[in-house]
């Protein structure tokens, strides 16, 4: 069973959620007194997907390339600078904090930190407790048997509801977490990192209820991670991001079985798979120094100055165009969009 | 991982002097709340040029056992056993005569290279100091070319110029770039790497991995690689330790763990991590639970009461660690179980409820190595 045939009402249907190239950009001030903005960082630059109902996409990405604040700036935690984010219809950006909160109840996030996205001076029960409470959905008898419920509902042991955050282990925590996203019946989660502060053996046991929660619930998932190996597990779709731009965007096969763009292609084969003779027999593609800073992208391909495809099969002239031109995210006949002038599918695995 | 596959012959020869022998190593650190043992019977045997990786979860062990070998850990450390390096203890030695092994005979890539820098020197001086501090006779300018030198092998572009930065001008991966120039500066004989590339992105990983493998070649050392990463492990060691609750679980070569690991704990790790190469999509199978709490270790096996395949009998001692398979060994009383090509499926549960009793590990205080290192957070 692959993923794509897991849901093949998926693809036809409206998008649930439409993001329309959302920009954001964080000033740099300078050191004066005054401290005017002397520059931008382009976290954001440009991003547009879409989500539909009961779907996973991943949105992957090394530190740095945006893709936390993409989450964020769709759940309107962090103001986009520019583009559209349509939920259901409805244009999301530039909402008031009023009006934006009955629509939080459809869309809840899950963070990455489970130690720190946790109040530690209120019990389980409360915290789990609090969304119902703000949006007046339940009280008394009503709300402890909800609670109850979600507690079960992530499999933990609701008589322990009335015990603190730091009685928790981390899976148990981020447990904790997903039934506070939970409790208002959202049809998206916007889930940041939420197994990479976990150990292996507990990180496969929170994977395996995210699995559970989408089949019972049919939440979508806007799924970011660093790890694609766990994205792979996990989703329908992914997007590849690199320095605030989607750089390829396919189905989990698809991206996995023909990666078009170099960058795809060198994090790919830079991930270590836990198996000793394939791991010895593996060619990897070394890319070359660290990410530009974002608030000095280079021009034209933003990552032209680490790719290998650039340095090493591009005539001068091919690479002229790298320099000038920014790619635009298309299919260039590798049967799924990818933002490379040159994109051409390999086999990496 | 062309570069860092070592030849096999490595791995068979047991017979070949061991450079460095650990026995029965224990590590306690007394605490409000009783005494953390959190190293609890640890022995090895390194050989010259052979990688060992071991791999545990956070608070198995497995930084901890190395602080205690390059004699990092903090005086309230109760550190018993032996570690016995080319045939010399090293528990006993005074820190004047542990310092001219450091960084010449055993040296050391710790995890965040932010830390493990010092902010306020250059790069070139940092690791001109090390090659000065092994060998007086070398001039500064000598020892500055060498850093030169250094600085280049390890892939470092312009390191003529680059060697008058400070550690704050380099990128994440750069600076640990430096910690192994200044790891191999004095061709030691050992490399020991603790979470060397946890802190890195997945492409700067592979960068860093491949200069660790231009160290080892470069210098010969033997290496210990310490993470939580079986996929790194993977290409790269030879033989390796599984950790689990201070102890070793399980050893032998890379292969015979990965492909028939024989300890229940090693087959339910391997179950859980998702595949990068899986094309059919299967179950992950989670361990039930936490580690144990490491005041009061219960007793018979650590493991016991998250193993599926546990019966009373485990309560009753801790299960010593048995040769399975020639160089293979196993710390589990029903390892028999596991013999042949089981899958994790077979034995693990992929049911995704945790109802566990929530008193954890989590509330202790830190066995990691940071926490452990920097004295931080005990009494």
């Amino acid at each position: 069973m692959t993923a794509t045939e897991a849901r093949p009402e998926a693809a036809g249907r409206e998008p649930i959620l439409k993001v329309t190239d959302l920009t954001k950009y964080f000033p740099i001030k300078g050191r004066g007194l005054i401290r005017r903005t002397v520059g931008q960082v382009k976290a954001v630059d440009g991003v547009s997907l879409e989500l539909h109902p009961g779907e996973i996409l991943g949105l992957v990405g090394e530190s740095g390339c945006g893709k936390s604040t993409t989450g964020r700036a769709i759940m309107h935690l962090q103001p986009a600078t520019s583009g559209s984010v349509v939920f259901q219809g409805r244009e999301l950006t530039g909402l008031s904090r009023g009006k934006m909160r009955p629509l939080r109840r459809d869309i809840q996030i899950v963070f990455q930190d489970p130690y720190a996205s946790l109040n530690p001076r209120l019990p389980v029960f409360d915290i789990v407790a609090e969304p119902l409470i703000i949006h007046k959905l339940a009280k008394g008898e009503e709300l402890r048997s909800r609670v109850r419920a979600l507690l079960e509902l992530v499999g933990l042991n609701p008589e322990h509801a009335n015990r603190f955050p730091s009685e928790f282990s981390g899976g148990q925590r981020q447990r904790i977490g997903i039934a506070r996203a939970l409790a208002l019946e959202p049809k998206v989660l916007v889930l940041d990192e939420p197994v990479s502060a976990l150990d292996v053996s507990i990180q496969a046991g929170v994977i395996n209820l995210l699995e559970d929660l989408r089949d019972r619930l049919g939440l979508a998932y806007l799924f970011i991670a660093h790890d694609l190996s766990v994205v792979r597990h996990i989703s329908d779709r992914i997007a590849v991001m690199y320095l605030g731009w989607i750089i390829e965007i396919a189905t989990t096969d698809d991206l996995f079985d023909k990666p078009s763009h170099p960058y795809t292609q060198a994090l790919l084969s830079a991930i270590p798979i836990p198996d000793p003779r394939r791991e010895r027999e593996r060619k990897r593609i070394i890319l070359t120094g660290d990410v530009p800073s974002p608030a000095n992208p280079p021009s034209g391909c933003r990552f032209r100055t680490r790719c290998q495809k650039f340095a090493n099969v591009l005539s001068e002239s091919q690479q002229t165009k790298c320099i000038d031109e920014e790619p635009a995210l298309e299919d260039r006949g590798t049967g799924h969009p990818a933002a490379c002038h040159y994109a051409e599918a390999i086999r990496v695995l | 991982m062309s570069t860092m596959t070592k030849p096999a012959h490595h791995m068979d020869k047991p017979s070949a002097e061991a450079i460095l022998e650990v026995d029965n190593l224990e590590v306690h650190f007394p605490t409000e709340d009783g005494i953390v043992r959190a190293v609890r019977g640890v022995s090895y045997r390194l050989h010259p040029g052979e990688v060992l990786g071991i791999v545990g979860e956070s608070g198995s062990g497995k930084s901890v056992t190395s602080l205690a070998i390059m004699g990092l850990l903090p005086k309230s450390a109760r550190i018993t056993g032996s570690v016995k390096f080319r045939g010399r203890e090293l528990l006993e030695m005074g820190d004047k005569d542990l310092s001219r092994i450091r960084g010449k005979g055993v040296s050391m890539i710790f995890q965040d290279p932010m830390t493990s820098l010092d902010p306020v020197y250059k790069v070139g001086y940092q690791i001109a100091e090390t090659v000065r501090q092994h060998d007086k006779n070398v001039s500064g300018k000598a020892a500055t070319a060498r850093a030169v030198d250094l600085l280049e092998l390890v892939g470092i572009p312009n390191a003529k110029d680059r060697v008058t930065s400070y550690p704050h001008e380099f990128s994440g991966g750069m600076r640990q770039r430096v910690v192994i120039a200044i790891a191999m500066a004095n061709q030691p004989d050992i490399i020991i790497a603790d979470e060397p590339t946890t802190a890195l992105d997945v492409t700067v990983q592979a960068q860093i991995l491949e200069v660790l493998g231009t160290a080892m070649e470069e210098t010969g050392a033997a290496t210990v690689l310490i993470t939580h990463d079986l996929g790194v492990v993977a290409g790269v060691a030879d033989r390796m330790l599984v950790m689990y609750a201070g102890r070793v679980v399980e050893s032998g070569p890379v292969d015979g763990v990965y492909y028939e690991p024989r300890m229940p704990y090693t087959l339910g790790l391997l179950g859980s991590l998702p595949r990068l190469d899986q094309t059919e999509k299967q179950k992950l199978t989670p361990i039930k639970g936490s580690p144990p709490s490491m005041v009061n270790p219960p007793p018979g096996c650590p493991f016991g009461p998250r193993c599926p395949l546990h019966i009373a009998r485990c309560d009753e001692a801790e299960p010593p660690l048995t040769e399975v398979e020639a160089g293979h060994w196993a710390a589990c009383i029903r390892n028999e179980k596991l013999e042949g090509d089981v899958q994790a499926t077979e034995i693990f549960d992929a049911d995704s409820t945790d109802l566990t009793d929530p008193v954890v590990a989590d509330a202790l205080p830190g066995t990691d190595a940071a926490t452990v290192a920097t004295g931080e957070d005990r009494p």
